[in-house]
């Protein structure tokens, strides 16, 4: 496991990051900085929960930690004071702390010696029971049962289940001669190298069951198009045609995959079944047509295209057609990517030079550039469409940054041993 | 290699999960069992296998041979062989031309500025116009493939214009190079 050290510029957790640190091992570190907040976030006190201590201290650290990494909510100060799911709160204090919810729980252990993690949710102001739980994990395992607790309360007191609990993949360079695709749970830690390779590595595109991933390899001096089945790291070649394959995109039901294909000359878009057989043309245009993605109801296939003279957006049926065009503003956008809902489309557009992450509603056209950055590339959106996840560049350097889809709340992921690219947001955990 | 799986008992355990997600009341009640995922938490790590490379004839690699020069550089936004690289796509042609039995594998390369997705799309516009001077000029479609590369594989990692000069670039790699 990779230490995470947590820079939370409103709440000192000083104590806890030691405490990581200490625990891992010494070397690379990704590390998750807060750099823009929700405006009115919910006041919330997590009491240090009860039971075994370090049991206790872990459970408790990555509630605060997911809840506060969120900019959604606001810790309210403890002092320390320990409570369990089982006592009853004295709600005239916690509301003079200024909290609207209180949570506390206790770490037990089960017969068979694995941990259960117990939690209830109360509601201040209203003195009532929100909710609670209990979830049972193997002791290594004890940072999934806090994420699920924070998940209860991120969905209990917004109304839209949390993402805590799901994964992220991304691309990390190492040197010139050594890339890395990692896997890691949303908050950065439990992270773990699905393939290693002296070529570059792009387009990671989660399978909708979460069990796999389809990727651009160019381990064969050429771009390839492969699905790895993460548990067992078994690779399928699911196009690898004369010339370039790439550019990867899951339909909804995780049966087909969108491909972008040079074999018939061009860039074309393709459709493939998951296995690499039945492959058939979906673009015919002889421009530029890349970067597909599926609206969320299997419906439409989004693309890149340059067939106007400058790459903009434009949409196609699945069963082809002619394109309509999707994008106006600007002479470069790309990169479309469909929120959950497929309400509206993250995408990539130029503004004055730089690349910066914008939104589109799709009903109105009306578009919001969410960031001022100048390297913006490969957004993705957190299942439950709150979050968007995109490469972007500081210092020189490759790293992550979720933005919010209004723009608010920002946070940075940087890792120490490279750069960090290609970043893609996995489903909920089912 | 290294495996990094959780226990199957553990896995057993997910699908009563679900179950709580609507969060009544059980803190009191027995726990319900949590992974990280549904039977999946565990990553394998996988280490890709290279590509060996062998030894060429003299004339392909000797520096006094016009036939060891392998790249064609693309102006900015350009995809059209320039006038320079006449003679050297031409040299090419008629070895490929002379020597059957040779397959090339031409990479198209653009600078870093953009999606690398269609950066590979434009790095493709590079390395077909190549193959197509190459086939014109004699070479048998089974001798030619072109592919990109994108930003990926980038000569020179500066971040400025003499340096995206030398990425905007198609190369020609002979069988047993790649």
């Amino acid at each position: 496991m990779f230490p995470l050290v947590l820079k939370l510029r409103r709440l000192g957790l000083l104590a806890v990051s030691t405490l990581a640190l200490l625990q891992a091992p010494a070397y690379a570190q990704l590390t998750i900085e807060i750099t823009g907040a929700g405006a009115n976030r919910i006041p919330v006190a997590i009491a240090e929960f009860g039971g075994e201590t370090s049991a206790a201290r872990v459970v408790t650290t990555v509630v605060r930690g997911d809840l506060e990494r969120s900019g959604l909510f606001k810790m309210v100060d403890t002092n320390g004071m320990a409570m369990t799911e089982a006592s009853t709160p004295v709600y005239d204090d916690w509301r003079s702390r200024g909290a609207d919810a209180l949570a506390a729980g206790s770490i037990g252990e089960t017969p068979d010696g694995r941990k259960e993690a117990r939690f209830r949710l109360f509601d201040v102001n209203k003195q009532s029971i929100l909710g609670g739980s209990a979830f049972v994990t193997s002791k290594p395992m004890l940072r999934a049962a806090g994420h699920r607790i924070a998940d209860m309360i991120y969905e209990k007191l917004t109304g839209e289940p949390g993402i805590f609990s799901t994964r992220v993949a991304y691309v990390v360079r190492a040197s010139a001669t050594r890339y890395e695709l990692h896997i890691s749970d949303a908050d950065g830690q439990n992270e773990q190298v699905a393939l290693i390779s002296k070529e570059p590595i792009i387009s990671p595109a989660w399978s909708p069951d979460g069990t796999r991933l389809a990727y651009v390899s160019f381990e064969n001096k050429k771009p390839v198009v492969y699905a790895h089945s993460l548990a067992s790291g078994k690779r399928i070649v699911v196009a690898n045609f004369k010339g370039s394959n790439s550019a990867p995109a899951w339909s909804p039901d995780g049966r087909k995959l969108a491909v972008v294909l040079s074999k018939d000359g061009g860039s074309q878009i393709f459709t493939v079944n998951a296995d690499g057989s039945g492959v058939q043309r979906l673009t015919t245009a002889s421009a530029i047509n890349t970067e597909p993605n599926f609206s969320p109801d299997g419906q439409s296939v989004y693309f890149t295209s340059d067939r106007g003279g400058s790459p903009q957006i434009y949409r196609v049926g699945v069963g082809g057609g002619e394109p309509q065009r999707v994008s106006f503003d600007g002479s470069y956008n790309v990169t479309p990517r469909l929120s959950p809902d497929g309400k509206s489309m993250a995408f990539i557009s130029r503004r004055e030079g730089s690349f910066r992450l914008s939104v589109m509603d799709l009903a109105s056209r009306q578009v919001q550039v969410l960031t001022d950055s100048h390297k913006d590339e490969s957004p993705s959106f957190s299942p439950n469409g709150r979050m968007i996840l995109i490469a972007t560049e500081q210092g020189g350097r490759g790293v992550l940054s979720a933005v919010s889809i209004d723009g608010r709340i920002k946070q940075r992921l940087s890792i120490t041993a490279g750069d960090v690219r290609e970043p893609a947001w996995g489903p909920f955990n089912k | 290699m290294k495996q990094l799986v959780i226990p199957a008992a553990l896995i057993l355990l997910i699908a009563a999960c679900s179950s709580t997600r609507e969060g009544s009341d059980q803190a009191a009640g027995g726990g319900a069992p949590v992974e990280t995922r549904g039977g999946s938490g565990g990553v394998t790590t996988v280490t890709t296998g290279g590509v060996e490379t062998r030894g060429l004839p003299a004339a392909l690699t000797d520096p006094q041979s016009i036939l060891s020069k392998r790249s064609v550089y693309f102006d900015y936004d350009s995809y059209e062989v320039k006038a320079e690289y006449k003679d050297l796509v031409t040299a090419h042609a008629k070895f490929l031309t002379d020597n059957r039995q040779f397959k090339i594998l031409i990479q198209g390369n653009t600078d870093e500025r953009g999606s690398r997705e269609y950066n590979l799309a434009l790095g493709q516009k590079r390395a077909d116009a190549v193959k197509k001077m190459l086939a014109l000029l004699g070479a048998r479609e089974e001798q030619l493939e072109s592919v990109s590369l994108g930003e990926e594989k980038p000569k020179n990692e500066g971040h400025d214009e003499s340096a995206w000069a030398q990425n905007r670039r198609g190369d020609m790699l002979y069988t047993g190079e790649f």
